[in-house]
């Protein structure tokens, strides 16, 4: 990451999230440094309309940090990818 | 451990020739091929289109053959996934496991799929009638998945 740029996140969305929040990716200001997959989804869903109806406590989302399944508990810090989606379909 | 993500059909002769290639050790092939079905939850379906995590799915699909290789008694085991627009008839999905024995090959393509069902991060969306729809998780490929959860070392040593 380049030093010299503001501290972000990468949030990455995927099929039915990616269309009803109308984008596939953004970059997240991160000022703090780290916070938690529970607290980014909150801060998220704090945008209203569709945010709080996809990321509502209970809706089915899963997450991954980094390509790898998160809890609400795992840590996000600057320059991570963090991924929102639905439970997965293949196979 | 071959894994691969890719729009192209897949040829399961060929896939599985170059799997077992020269390996004498190799009694048996368990193989497992899902396709794309014309009718779901009561709808026809016209076309499939799968969508993925590049970079995401094929580090969980190798964790999932790592997994497997772990598990159960086999040599090598392979996974092809397709992505874009299906139709109904054409291959979503393939998994091929080598081994000495059928057992844990069996065993272990059963694995691999109950795992990919619930862990590979691949969207479906169909095409019906009524419009375009993604495709609900089951609750029974949870269920599937589950009951593996416990008995990888026990069920290795029963076979």
């Amino acid at each position: 990451m380049d030093p010299a740029a503001a501290p972000c996140v990468r949030i990455v969305y995927l099929a039915r999230l990616r269309e009803a929040l109308a984008r596939p990716h953004e970059d997240w200001p991160l000022d703090a440094g780290s916070t938690s997959v529970a607290a980014l989804a909150a801060a998220l869903a704090a945008r209203g309309g569709a945010w709080s109806h996809e990321l509502a406590a209970g809706r089915a989302v899963r997450v991954a940090v980094n390509h790898v399944m998160a809890t609400p508990a795992t840590v996000v810090r600057a320059g991570d990818e963090v991924a929102f989606f639905p439970p997965v379909t293949g196979g | 451990m071959p894994v691969r993500v890719q729009d192209a059909a897949f040829d399961i002769g060929a896939e599985i020739d170059a799997l077992r290639a020269g390996d004498p050790r190799i009694g048996a092939i368990a193989t497992f091929v899902g396709t794309v079905r014309d009718a779901n939850d009561g709808a026809s379906v016209a076309t499939m289109t799968l969508e993925h995590y590049p970079g995401m799915t094929e580090r969980a699909l190798a964790d999932i053959v790592a997994e497997a290789k772990g598990r159960f008694d086999i040599v090598d085991a392979l996974v092809v996934h397709r992505v874009g627009r299906l139709v109904p008839g054409d291959a979503i999905v393939l998994v091929a496991v080598t081994g000495a024995h059928r057992g844990d090959a069996f065993a272990a393509c059963e694995f691999v799929m109950d795992y990919l069902k619930t862990r590979a991060p691949f969207w479906k969306k169909e095409a019906t009638p009524d419009g375009e729809r993604w495709v609900d998780a089951r609750a029974s490929d949870d269920a599937a998945a589950e009951r593996w959860r416990d008995d990888g070392a026990d069920r290795r040593q029963a076979r």
